[in-house]
């Protein structure tokens, strides 16, 4: 006899799963029951379930495993919606077991009764209700199946407890998924792959848009090579960083909002704009109607839907973008370098990416990035938080080769660094892991530093303390004249009408004191509030072995630039200097 | 320009299936005109058919939306034109104490038929294009209807 939780032990096990986020509670104490004598599979217990799946999340980026993520039912499972969603946005496979009450009492606002199969449904690749135990195997294989394949996105599995302790007579766990409806794209069409080929013969200023399809793909290799033999310069996404290293002479940088100047005006002036696994987000095209005006669109996605979601398409391709980089390759005549391609070059060069520190000035956040560059080994995977440091990160972090920089983009979920970090570190344990995030960003799972304390996961913190929200004050600087709502972290009810956002008699007052928060969580904690302490601190905190803080307090009122305010043209750039 | 348009959707018979189209189309703030859902000859399969008025890039993309959800095996666009067969079926009840004479001349003329009958109301049955079915309620008023619950359009792809 095999009890539902047994199969879904098992299920995992044949599905490759070493690592398990989860958090247990009522409903799923059978399935936990069987994990205690499951040594194969390290079950790691995070302190909500929101930092659980982020931290499936961060693993699958990492590793481009499926990320796995178990809990119980009501709160434990709609506190990990946000994660769901995050993963959703960014195409990441994840598989999200939650345990529901049992179906005798299903729809009766039993005890800690959320309808979970309701509450993915949009926010999910797929969700499934387990009705009957016989359907638990072929419900499992199909879960893995669609999270990783075609578009990899999260599935949700809500799990009855009686299924869970249900009995089986015999039990075979399938050898392949059972979706005849589920058909994801493989091959792009010869024919439109020949027009792509020709447009790119008839071009005089290519360029090529990739995102975040290329990593799931696994194709940034055949990327490379394929802009090497055409000389196309290449633009990455946040998603896509990491794709093209960032010292190779066809790298753009990333576009968009804050992206780099070369990377914008390449895409509004060039003939030919081949987007590959990229969806033309509205950070990336700004105002829609006057992106890339004179160019052909071409675009390679394995998801038809992404297709003329955004822009008019001449060339659509349907297909993994892997697979039609090496047809498209068959049919490319090597193309030589151009005018086109020393323009793009000098713009690079006349708009490099700079900051100046003042060696007795404030911190500059820009500076403690460049330092921690110094300081990582190269192998390090980088995870961020999302605000004015995960764009800084995106600009002044070397990219060298894909999933090492693991960002929010399009959720733009604050509190997905400390978890993804980890999540990451346990995919691959002994690859030095950072999380640069910011005094905002890490408060909103910071419950997890005794997660990394406890479990040996020595993710380095480091924290961009401005005391503020940066980016959302950035904008308040900019847009609204200034009126600073709701952002200083600082704030007491007593400071409210006076304040400009920064005052030279401002208490120095930051709470909470970061360094004691590590200290209290059982790991060594670090401050730097002078230039001259930057190295000192990072170099005692990467030599720890195990997870450390270094909070860097920097200056408050250093914005992100390049800038491109919300719904503008990508080459109407505030290029900005900062106060 | 917007249009009126039908999908039939052909999908796999799951609990929840009619909710994640419906779903799909609230999140974009579409409202649903009419929809008719049943099984087909083969159980596991389930068609759908529903009205949304829509711009043909809107109308394309959720066409691609639902074709991606996992449970879609099939949608067929049918943008609502002139002499194409769609069709919607009506049951109308009328309080039917005097003038039924003049009610079966007009059922007479719309082809329509008498499913029910008692001493004080009738319940027609009609089929046919939209418009039909209006021209139908228009003539029934002055007779008062009781009630009436119409499919809305169904149709056959091409």
């Amino acid at each position: 006899m095999t009890t539902g939780a047994e199969i879904l032990i098992d299920a995992l096990k044949k599905e490759g799963v070493d690592v398990v986020f989860g958090y247990p509670g009522g409903v799923v104490l059978s399935i936990f029951d069987v994990l205690f004598r499951t040594p194969e599979i390290r079950v790691v217990l995070t302190r909500h379930e929101q930092a659980a799946t982020h931290a499936a999340d961060g693993y699958a980026r990492a590793t481009g495993k499926t990320g796995v993520c178990l809990v119980t039912s009501g709160p434990g499972a709609t506190n990990t919606i946000t994660g769901l969603a995050n993963a959703k946005l960014d195409s990441v496979p994840l598989v999200m077991i939650s345990g529901q009450v049992k179906t005798a009492v299903l729809g009766t606002d039993a005890f800690q009764e959320a309808d979970m199969a309701g509450l993915t449904r949009p926010i999910c690749k797929h969700s499934y209700l387990v009705q009957k135990v016989e359907d638990l195997p072929q419900v499992l294989k199909n879960s893995f199946h669609i999270a990783r394949s075609g578009r990899p996105g999260p599935v949700a599995v809500d799990v009855p407890a009686d299924i869970a302790q249900a009995e089986l007579e015999s039990y075979v766990y399938p050898d392949h998924p059972d979706v005849p409806s589920y058909q994801p794209a493989g091959k792009g069409n010869a024919r439109q792959i020949g027009k792509l080929a020709e447009a790119i013969e008839r071009a005089e200023r290519p360029v090529i848009l990739a995102g975040g399809g290329i990593v799931a793909a696994g194709a940034a290799a055949e990327l490379v090579r394929f802009a090497e033999k055409t000389n196309i310069p290449v633009a990455t996404t946040l998603m896509a960083l990491g794709c093209v290293p960032d010292d190779h002479e066809l790298f753009l940088g990333m576009p968009g909002m804050h992206g780099r100047v070369a990377a914008n005006y390449a895409l509004m002036e060039c003939d030919l704009l081949i987007g590959m696994g990229t969806r033309f987000d509205d950070r990336v095209t700004g105002d829609l109607k006057s992106f890339a005006p004179r160019a052909v669109i071409a675009h390679v996605d394995i998801d038809p839907s992404e297709i003329g979601k955004n822009l008019r398409t001449r060339i659509p391709i349907v297909g993994d973008v892997g697979s039609v980089l090496a047809d498209l390759d068959k049919m490319v005549a090597p193309r030589l370098a151009n005018e086109w391609n020393r323009i793009v070059r000098e713009w690079s060069l006349v708009h490099p990416l700079s900051f100046t520190q003042e060696p007795e000035g404030e911190i500059l956040p820009q500076y403690v990035i460049d330092r921690v560059n110094h300081w990582a080994a190269r192998d390090t995977i980088i995870a961020t938080d999302v605000g004015q440091h995960q764009m800084w990160s995106a600009l002044f972090v070397r990219h060298r080769e894909p999933r090492a920089f693991l960002s929010s983009g399009g959720m733009g979920t604050m509190g997905f660094g400390l978890p993804a970090a980890m999540g990451a570190s346990l995919g691959f344990p002994g690859r030095p892991v950072v999380v640069i995030t910011g005094d905002g960003s890490i408060q909103m799972n910071i419950q997890e530093l005794p997660t990394c304390t406890l479990n040996r996961i020595p993710v380095k913190i480091v924290v961009l303390n401005n005391s503020c929200l940066g980016m959302v004050r950035q904008w308040q600087e900019l847009f609204y004249d200034g009126h600073f709502s709701k952002t200083c972290l600082k704030e007491r009810p007593e400071c409210r009408a006076a304040c400009p956002g920064h005052r030279e008699d401002c208490p120095n007052a930051f709470w909470p004191d970061f360094v004691r928060v590590a200290e209290a969580n059982g790991m060594p904690g670090f401050r730097a509030e002078r230039v001259s302490e930057v190295d000192e601190v990072l170099e005692k905190g990467f030599a720890v072995d195990g997870p450390a803080l270094m909070e860097f307090r920097v200056k408050k009122t250093e914005n992100v630039f390049p800038m491109v305010p919300g719904g503008k043209p990508i080459n109407d750039i505030l290029l900005g200097v900062s106060p | 320009m917007t249009e009126k348009h039908t999908f039939v959707i052909t999908v796999a018979n799951r609990v929840g299936v009619l909710a994640r189209i419906s779903g799909l189309l609230s999140s974009r703030g579409f409202n649903i005109e009419s929809v008719v859902a049943c099984q087909t000859e083969n159980p596991d399969v389930y068609q759908i058919q529903l009205v949304i008025y829509g711009t043909s890039d809107q109308v394309q993309q959720i066409s691609k939306q639902i074709q991606k959800l996992i449970d879609t095996i099939k949608v067929v666009d049918i943008p609502h034109r002139k002499g194409d067969p769609i069709r919607e079926f009506i049951l109308v009840k009328i309080p039917a104490r005097r003038d039924r004479s003049e009610i079966l001349d007009l059922v007479g003329v719309f082809g329509a038929k008498i499913v029910d009958c008692s001493p004080s109301s009738m319940t027609i049955d009609l089929s046919g294009p939209s418009r039909k079915i209006d021209q139908f309620l228009e003539m029934m008023k002055p007779f008062g209807i009781r009630e009436y619950i119409r499919s809305g359009p169904i149709a056959v792809g091409a």
